[in-house]
């Protein structure tokens, strides 16, 4: 694959192997310097979309929507050709991204087999067989004739797991059993006399698993690549963006807040109680107590509130006055007045500073003194219990959230918490504190009709 | 006994009284052994088994075969020696009828002559190798001592030795029916349960992960003295293979044999371990008050075991059960009284060794003979020969001019007998024809290759 700057070149082997690629070699395609960004970022945000729908434990059904809707949005070209294209160079450019640690690599292939296995199960019959023979599985298709004569030992095979032997489920494969040992160990086949009745959804399973096997090991040969010229060779082209790639945000910024327009100083006590996330209403609850909040917290709430819809004089003087029994209004002039104006763009090089994500909060680690960090990450088990049930969780929604904490699925509980909070679900997972507030006012205006 | 057989080393043997000049006292030794391994054990039968077709007369035949496969003698004072190895059935033969082991096993077929392991060893590619071995299956009954009350550990009778019986039915069924496996010899382990050889090239070749995946379809029964509920059926219905064994063997032999013979259902102490597997204890409180208040079946003549499980039964497979885990308990309690035990880790690796059929078991003198898997149920295991008695038998038939064929004037005859027509022949016969086709289409390939 060659990477060009500046100018396009058409692509001078429009060659389509077949609508579901393998990635089994990186074509010989031209790409531009900005495609090749720009390309991996639209699959990223289809990866992370699967990796939250997971998260979120969504049934095969709904993983399978979410994965059409998210590789609509983003991976769509109304040429099948450069659709294709932009598949397989954006599979390239994350591998590079993905490579590079053992945990990138597990992620990569646990997102990219899933996003595989969907596409498959959603291609046709003849496209499956096709793929099937691409990777020289020795499956036969069961005929008609044959169906007849095993179809009640094959519903009572489905039902004996807890399944039902549904019509898009006639197909089934027939395989020497020494084939599907996985299959045979759990009796979720027939036998007879050798063969094994393989049902289509069970195939897909194999053939994922040939993938993510192949897959596997092409990361590993990508990351000796890597290390040893690759990132040397590219370090002032490709090598930064590759680099950038795996830690990048790719929601909104919430640097404009929208929606709800501005919020005045007399409302932020009652939002704060309502529509806050954990990590901001405890930051908040430390300067009401404290009257001071170190760097860190000031910079993380103090920019959140910015995208709520703070305006400057607002925060100054919300600043000031929280900081009054303890920082005198000079010494506030002097020494904090202007971080604020910093964040707000209005000093300085005019940097206007986006409120920080979740991924970047649950990165942080707090120190001594500190309060900003992610509390789900970083409270004690006992802290967090209280601080959920100050919030108004019941035990049970605590048991939940804490389970998710136990497996460090921190936004989760986010999410969770929200949920129980406001008594309805948040599909889309928590990402953003603001993204939280946001999503907070509208159900509460929805029951309401009014803001908070 | 005449002169020349006295000569031969058995002078401990002879009993001068009159009317017992046959008699051989039980036992289990060197001396008997020798006998035993000079006359009656089928060596050549075992060589032609263990040679599966390559005896050298096809050109598609590998000589190197039977060397390559390890046996391992364990001689009188648990001396055990491994890695033996033979080239031919002569070889074979004088090995045992000289070392007189007390138990001979099998191992795998190697990739390299076992005797000269360490030479590959060296190379660090892992050359030295299992590359063919038999599927083989291993039932103790000793395993089923919780549902058994009429023995326990190496004691069987014919009350207990049933569950054996239809361990083999199950097994050998799903064997042939599911793997579509033809090889298949069933052998008696000589005191306490069977072993099973399944011999087809297909099996042979199986790798590790393949036999872990059979040995786990069979799994059903899970668990130890420390475990409460050791079979789980979940779901609606069985697997095919479940429900093919709980109507044809299981539940036939469960309630007209096993039921009534161990009294399970008699005595407080026995039904309990029955209720304690009712997952609702409404039902089983139910029950249990029936039971204590009926302390015999004063109405029926019927055996109170059988009129307490139809209560039972009824009360589970009525409608009215709701409670998802009701649905298939009468077949959980069925399949935990008589669903094969199996030794997992005999059948899941290559070099796993097994007793070779035609030992003598050690403690009980008794002969490890095939068993036929479809007349099991005529198998008894206390009437099967004996060292001593073998002996004994050889003794009454007096001289011969031929050395062959000995075991036919004893009780061993139906046993070799049976051991060749029903297994050894199809087998050789099968193994033939696979050498033929692959030498021919190996001829084929190379025919191809160079036009």
């Amino acid at each position: 694959m060659e990477v060009f700057q500046s100018h396009r070149k058409s692509s001078s082997n429009n060659v389509i192997v077949s609508i579901l690629p393998f990635y089994r070699s990186a074509p010989p395609l031209e790409v531009r310097l900005e495609d090749f960004e720009f390309f991996a970022m639209d699959r990223l945000r289809v990866l992370k979309g699967i990796s939250d729908g997971l998260c979120r434990g969504k049934k095969p059904e709904e993983m399978e929507k979410l994965v059409v809707d998210l590789w609509k949005a983003n991976m769509r070209h109304p040429q099948a050709v450069e659709e294709v294209n932009k598949d397989i160079i954006s599979h390239f450019v994350l591998r590079l991204v993905y490579c590079r640690t053992e945990e990138l690599r597990k992620w990569f292939l646990s997102m990219e087999t899933t996003l595989f296995r969907h596409r498959f199960r959603l291609e046709s019959s003849e496209a499956q067989r096709a793929l099937m023979s691409e990777f020289k599985l020795p499956y036969k298709a069961v005929s008609n004739a044959e169906f007849e004569s095993v179809k009640d030992k094959l519903g009572q095979v489905a039902r004996s797991m807890g399944q039902n032997l549904a019509a898009a489920d006639a197909i089934f494969y027939k395989v020497p059993f020494e084939e599907v040992p996985d299959l045979v160990s759990g009796r979720r086949v027939f036998i007879h006399k050798g063969h094994a009745y393989v049902a289509m959804n069970q195939v897909v399973s194999l053939v994922v698993t040939q993938f993510r096997s192949y897959i596997s090991k092409a990361l590993i040969l990508t990351n000796r690549k890597w290390t040893s010229t690759i990132r040397e060779q590219e370090k002032d082209r490709l090598t930064p963006i590759v680099e950038a790639l795996c830690t990048s945000y790719l929601g909104p910024d919430y640097s404009q807040p929208q929606e709800f327009g501005e919020i005045s100083i007399k409302d932020i006590d009652q939002v704060a109680k309502t529509s806050f996330p954990l990590c901001m209403r405890h930051l908040f609850e430390k300067v009401k107590e404290d009257h001071h909040l170190k760097h860190g917290g000031r910079m993380q709430l103090g920019l959140f509130l910015k995208g709520v819809g703070l305006k400057l004089d607002d925060a100054l003087a919300f600043w000031k006055a929280e900081f009054a029994p303890k920082v005198s209004a000079e010494r506030f002039d002097k020494e904090y007045a202007y971080n604020i104006r910093h964040n707000y763009g209005r000093e300085g090089k005019r940097t206007d500073y986006t409120p920080y994500s979740c991924q970047k909060i649950i990165s942080v680690t707090p120190g001594i003194g500190d309060h900003h960090g992610c509390p789900y990450r970083h409270f004690s088990e006992e802290n967090l219990r209280a601080a959920l049930v100050r919030m108004g969780l019941s035990s049970r929604a605590v048991e939940d959230v804490m389970d998710k904490v136990h497996n460090r699925h921190y936004q989760l509980a986010c999410t969770l918490t929200f949920e129980a909070v406001h008594g309805s679900s948040c599909d889309a997972g928590i990402n953003h504190p603001n993204q939280y507030f946001i999503d907070s006012q509208r159900v509460l205006q929805s029951k309401n009709g009014s803001v908070a | 006994m005449t002169k020349e057989e006295a000569d031969n080393g058995r002078d401990d043997m002879v009993i001068d009284v009159p009317g017992q000049a046959n008699a051989v006292p039980d036992g289990f030794n060197a001396n008997y052994l020798r006998i035993y391994y000079g006359k009656l054990f089928p060596h050549a039968d075992m060589f032609k088994w263990m040679s599966y077709g390559n005896d050298g007369k096809h050109p598609g035949c590998d000589k190197s075969y039977f060397g390559r496969r390890e046996f391992s003698f364990t001689l009188e004072n648990d001396i055990y020696i491994r890695f033996q190895s033979f080239n031919s059935v002569t070889e074979l033969e004088n090995s045992i009828k000289e070392k007189c082991p007390f138990k001979i096993d099998i191992g795998p077929v190697y990739s390299v002559d076992p005797a000269k392991r360490h030479a590959y060893a060296q190379s660090g590619n892992n050359v030295f190798t299992p590359v063919e071995r038999e599927l083989v299956f291993d039932i103790d009954i000793s395993d089923y001592d919780d549902v058994r009350y009429c023995c326990t550990g190496a004691d069987v009778c014919l009350e207990c030795w049933p569950l054996m019986t239809i361990a083999i039915k199950v097994i050998d069924t799903s064997l042939r029916d599911d793997f579509g496996f033809n090889h298949i010899l069933w052998v008696y382990s000589g005191r306490r349960g069977v072993h099973c050889w399944v011999c087809d090239g297909k099996a042979r070749r199986l790798t590790n992960e393949q036999r872990a995946a059979i040995a786990d379809y069979f799994h059903v029964y899970k668990g130890n003295e420390n475990s409460q509920k050791k079979i789980s059926l979940p779901g609606l219905v069985l697997h095919p293979f479940l429900a093919r064994s709980y109507t044809e063997v299981l539940k036939g032999f469960f309630e007209a044999k096993l039921l009534p013979n161990q009294n399970l259902l008699a005595s407080e102490e026995r039904y309990e371990k029955i209720l304690e597997m009712i997952p609702d204890a409404s039902v089983a409180s139910e029950l249990r008050r029936r039971w204590q208040e009926n302390k015999r079946a004063s109405m029926s003549k019927d055996d109170i075991n059988i009129v307490r499980w139809e209560q039972l039964k009824s009360i589970l497979q009525s409608g009215k059960q709701k409670m998802q885990g009701l649905r298939r308990c009468v077949e959980e309690i069925v399949f935990s009284y008589t669903y094969p035990r199996l030794d997992m880790e005999v059948s899941r690796h290559m070099n796993h060794l097994l007793k070779a059929p035609f030992c003598v078991h050690p403690k009980t003198g008794r002969v490890c003979v095939p068993i036929d898997p479809n007349n099991c149920d005529e198998f008894d295991p206390t009437t099967v020969p004996t060292l001593s008695q073998l002996l004994e038998e050889l003794n009454r038939g007096g001289l011969r001019q031929d050395a062959e064929n000995e075991w036919d004037r004893t009780s061993l005859g139906e046993s070799v007998a049976f051991f060749r027509t029903s297994f050894l022949q199809p087998l050789l016969k099968s193994c033939k024809e696979e050498i033929e086709n692959s030498y021919n289409a190996k001829l084929q390939q190379s025919k191809n290759d160079l036009s």
